[in-house]
C-alpha cells in the first residue's frame, strides 16, 4: 500500500467512525455522554489543525491558541449580535487566517526553535491584550440559553472533525503536501529543487489557522459563559501539541488517536486527580520525543513489523 | 514624578532577578545550543526548595541559598544524564528543536507535579525583616528586594569569575565558541556540557529562591519566568553574563515604564513586543551572522 493509499484507508475508517457517532443522539444518551464526545471531537479538530503546520510543513507553532481564540472572539461577538452561527464561524475563521497570513510573512523568516518561541510570544501578547480589553466574563443572553440545544453543537462538532480529517487526507496525498514534506525534511534542499518554501508554509499556516478558527468558533457556540481571554490561553496550543506528538505527528490518524487518548484519560483521571493527566502526558511526550519520534503510530508499525517477522513463512 | 521614580526603582530591583533568571538559560543555550523552556519550572522548584526549608526547618531564606544551589546543581546533572544529554548528539538545528520539545514536556510534567505535591496556592516566606524599608528622599526601597538585587549581581559576578578563571570554566567557554575546535584541543566537551547545564540549573535555583523571598512562588510561575529569561537572552545576546544582568535590569525598567504609561495590566506586553521585534530584525536568531 502506498503512503497516499494508506492515508485514504485511514480517512475512510475515521469518517465511518464519525458517521456512527452521528447516530449517537438517536439513542437518547445522557447529556454528559454527548458533552464528552463533543470534547473529543473538538480535540480532534484542534490536533489535526496543528498537525498541518507541524507535521507536514515541519514548523512548531506555539502560538496556535491565538487563532483558536480569534475564531472564538469573532464568532461569539457576531453570533450574540444576531448573525447566523455558521456565518459567524466563517467570519471567525477568516479573521484567524488573515491574521495568520499577516504575521506569517514575518514569523516564517524565523527558523526552527526561533519560529516556535516567536509564535509563543505573539500568542501571549494577544492573550494579555484581550484579557485587558475584555476583562468581563462573556455570558449568553437568557433567551439564547433557553433555546440552547446540545445536539446542534454536537453535529457541528462532528462536521468540523470530518472537515479537518478530509482536509489533512487531501493535503497528504497532494503535490502541495509533498512540497510541504520536502520543506520539513530539508528546507534548503527543497528550495534548491524548486519548491517555494515561503508560499507553501503560508498555505499550510492558512489552512491550519482556518481550522483552528472554526474550532474556536465552535467553542464560542458551545459554552454558555467563559472569559474572552480563556480560548487564547497557551494550554490550547500545548494540548494540540501533546495530542499530535503522542499520536504521531505528520500522519492522518496520529492526531485522532492522540486526541481520543488524551481526552479519555484526562476526563477519567480528573474524576480522582485534577490535572494529573499533564504529568502523565508531559512524561510520555518527553519519552516519545527521545525514543519514538513517530508516536503511537510508529509504535504500532514497529509492533506489526515484528509480528510479521515472527510469523513463519507460509 | 516621585511615583514614576518609585516604579522605575522597583523595576530595577526586579530586573536584577530577570538578569539572574536569564543567566542560566543563556549559559545552557550558549554552550550546548539547547533551548531549555523548562528553565522557569527549574526556577519554580528552587523557590519551593527555599519555601520548604523555611517552613519545615526554619532556615532563613537567604541562608537557604547554601542548600538550594548545591541541590540544583545535582538536579541539573540528573536532568542532563536523563534527558538533555541525549539531545546534544544531534546536529544543531535538530538539537535546538528537540531540546525545545523535551523542555516543554518537562515543564508540563514539573508544573503538574508541583500542583499535585504542593497545591496551586501562592506561597511566600514571612521573615522578621520582610517589611523593612530604606528611605532615600521620596523613594522607599524595600530592603529584601535590594538584597536580592545585590545577591543576583554577586552570583553573576561569581559565575563570570568561574568562567574566566577556572580550568573547566575556560573549557565551557571554548566549547561555546567552537565545539569542534574545543574537541580538537582535547577538551572533554561532554563534561563541559554537563557542567554548563548543572551551573545553569543552579542559577535557576538561586533565582527561584530570591524570587520567593522578595515576591512569591506558585506552580504556575514557570512559563512567565521562561518568557522573561528568553526576552532577556534575546535582548542581551550571548557571551557576557554581565551583559545579561544589564539586559534584565533594562527589561525591568521597560516594564515599569510601560506599566506607568499604559497601566498595570500592560506591563507584561512590552517585553514580549521587544522580543518579537528583536527576532524580526535578527531572524536567524542569536547565532546568525
Amino acid at each position: 500500500v502506498t503512503a497516499a493509499g494508506h492515508e485514504r484507508h485511514w480517512a475512510l475508517a475515521i469518517l465511518a467512525a464519525l458517521g456512527l457517532l452521528a447516530l449517537l443522539p438517536l439513542a437518547r444518551p445522557r447529556e454528559d455522554t454527548l458533552n464528552f464526545v463533543f470534547l473529543v471531537l473538538l480535540a480532534i479538530t484542534l490536533a489535526e489543525s496543528w498537525n498541518i503546520v507541524a507535521g507536514y510543513a515541519g514548523q512548531v507553532n506555539l502560538g496556535h491558541a491565538a487563532f483558536f481564540g480569534l475564531g472564538a472572539l469573532v464568532t461569539r461577538t457576531l453570533w450574540i449580535g444576531g448573525t447566523p452561527v455558521l456565518l459567524a464561524m466563517t467570519a471567525g475563521a477568516a479573521t484567524a487566517t488573515v491574521f495568520a497570513l499577516v504575521i506569517g510573512v514575518a514569523a516564517f523568516r524565523l527558523r526552527g526553535a526561533y519560529f516556535a518561541i516567536g509564535t509563543l510570544a505573539l500568542g501571549e501578547i494577544l492573550r494579555t491584550t484581550v484579557g485587558n480589553v475584555l476583562p468581563e466574563i462573556s455570558t449568553l443572553p437568557a433567551a439564547t440559553i433557553a433555546s440552547y440545544r446540545l445536539t446542534q453543537r454536537y453535529y457541528l462538532a462532528i462536521g468540523l472533525a470530518a472537515i479537518s480529517v478530509v482536509a489533512v487526507a487531501a493535503l497528504a496525498s497532494s503535490r502541495l503536501g509533498l512540497g510541504m514534506r520536502a520543506i520539513r525534511e530539508d528546507e534548503e534542499a527543497a528550495e534548491a529543487s524548486g519548491v517555494g518554501a515561503l508560499a507553501l508554509k503560508l498555505t499550510a499556516l492558512a489552512l491550519s489557522t482556518a481550522l483552528a478558527g472554526l474550532a474556536g468558533g465552535l467553542f464560542a457556540y458551545y459554552h454558555i459563559s467563559y472569559y474572552p481571554a480563556h480560548p487564547f490561553g497557551p494550554h490550547w496550543t500545548f494540548d494540540a501539541l501533546l495530542m499530535t506528538f503522542i499520536g504521531g505527528v505528520g500522519t492522518l490518524q496520529g492526531p485522532v488517536l492522540g486526541a481520543v487518548l488524551y481526552v479519555v484519560l484526562k476526563e477519567y483521571l480528573a474524576l480522582r486527580w485534577v490535572d494529573i493527566h499533564l504529568l502523565i502526558f508531559g512524561a510520555l511526550f518527553v519519552a516519545i520525543v527521545l525514543l519514538l519520534p513517530g508516536g503511537l503510530v510508529q509504535a504500532a508499525e514497529r509492533a506489526r513489523g515484528m509480528l510479521g517477522r515472527a510469523r513463519p513463512a507460509a | 514624578m516621585s511615583v514614576l521614580a518609585q516604579q522605575l526603582l522597583l523595576g530595577v530591583l526586579i530586573g536584577g532577578l530577570y538578569g539572574l533568571a536569564a543567566a542560566g538559560l543563556s549559559l545552557v543555550f550558549g554552550v550546548m545550543r539547547v533551548l531549555n523552556v523548562a528553565h522557569g519550572e527549574l526556577i519554580m522548584l528552587g523557590g519551593y526548595g527555599a519555601f520548604w526549608l523555611a517552613a519545615l526547618m526554619g532556615v532563613d531564606p537567604f541562608a537557604s541559598l547554601a542548600l538550594v544551589i548545591p541541590g540544583s546543581l545535582l538536579l541539573g546533572a540528573v536532568l542532563y544524564w536523563g534527558l538533555f544529554g541525549f539531545v546534544v548528539r544531534a546536529h544543531e538545528e535538530a538539537r535546538v528543536k528537540n531540546s525545545l520539545l523535551i523542555g516543554f514536556g518537562l515543564a508540563l510534567a514539573l508544573h503538574a507535579l508541583a500542583v499535585r505535591l504542593w497545591t496551586a496556592d501562592e506561597r511566600s516566606i514571612p521573615t522578621s525583616y520582610g517589611g523593612a524599608v530604606f528611605t532615600l528622599g521620596d523613594l522607599s526601597i524595600p530592603l529584601v528586594r535590594l538584597a536580592t538585587l545585590a545577591l543576583a549581581l554577586l552570583l553573576i559576578g561569581a559565575l563570570q569569575l568561574l568562567l574566566s578563571r577556572w580550568r573547566w570554566g575556560k573549557a565551557i567557554r571554548a566549547t561555546a565558541e567552537d565545539w569542534q575546535a574545543a574537541l580538537l584541543t582535547g577538551i572533554d566537551i561532554r563534561r563541559a556540557y554537563l557542567l554548563a547545564f548543572a551551573l545553569g540549573t543552579a542559577l535557576a535555583g538561586a533565582a527561584g529562591t530570591l524570587v520567593t523571598v522578595a515576591y512569591s512562588v506558585s506552580p504556575s510561575i514557570g512559563l512567565e519566568w521562561t518568557l522573561k529569561a528568553l526576552i532577556v537572552v534575546v535582548l542581551a545576546g550571548l557571551g557576557s553574563m554581565l551583559g545579561t544582568f544589564v539586559g534584565g535590569v533594562v527589561l525591568g525598567v521597560a516594564e515599569a515604564a510601560s506599566a506607568a504609561t499604559f497601566g498595570g495590566p500592560y506591563r507584561e506586553i512590552v517585553g514580549l513586543v521587544i522580543f518579537v521585534v528583536v527576532l524580526a530584525v535578527r531572524p536567524r536568531g542569536l547565532f546568525g551572522r
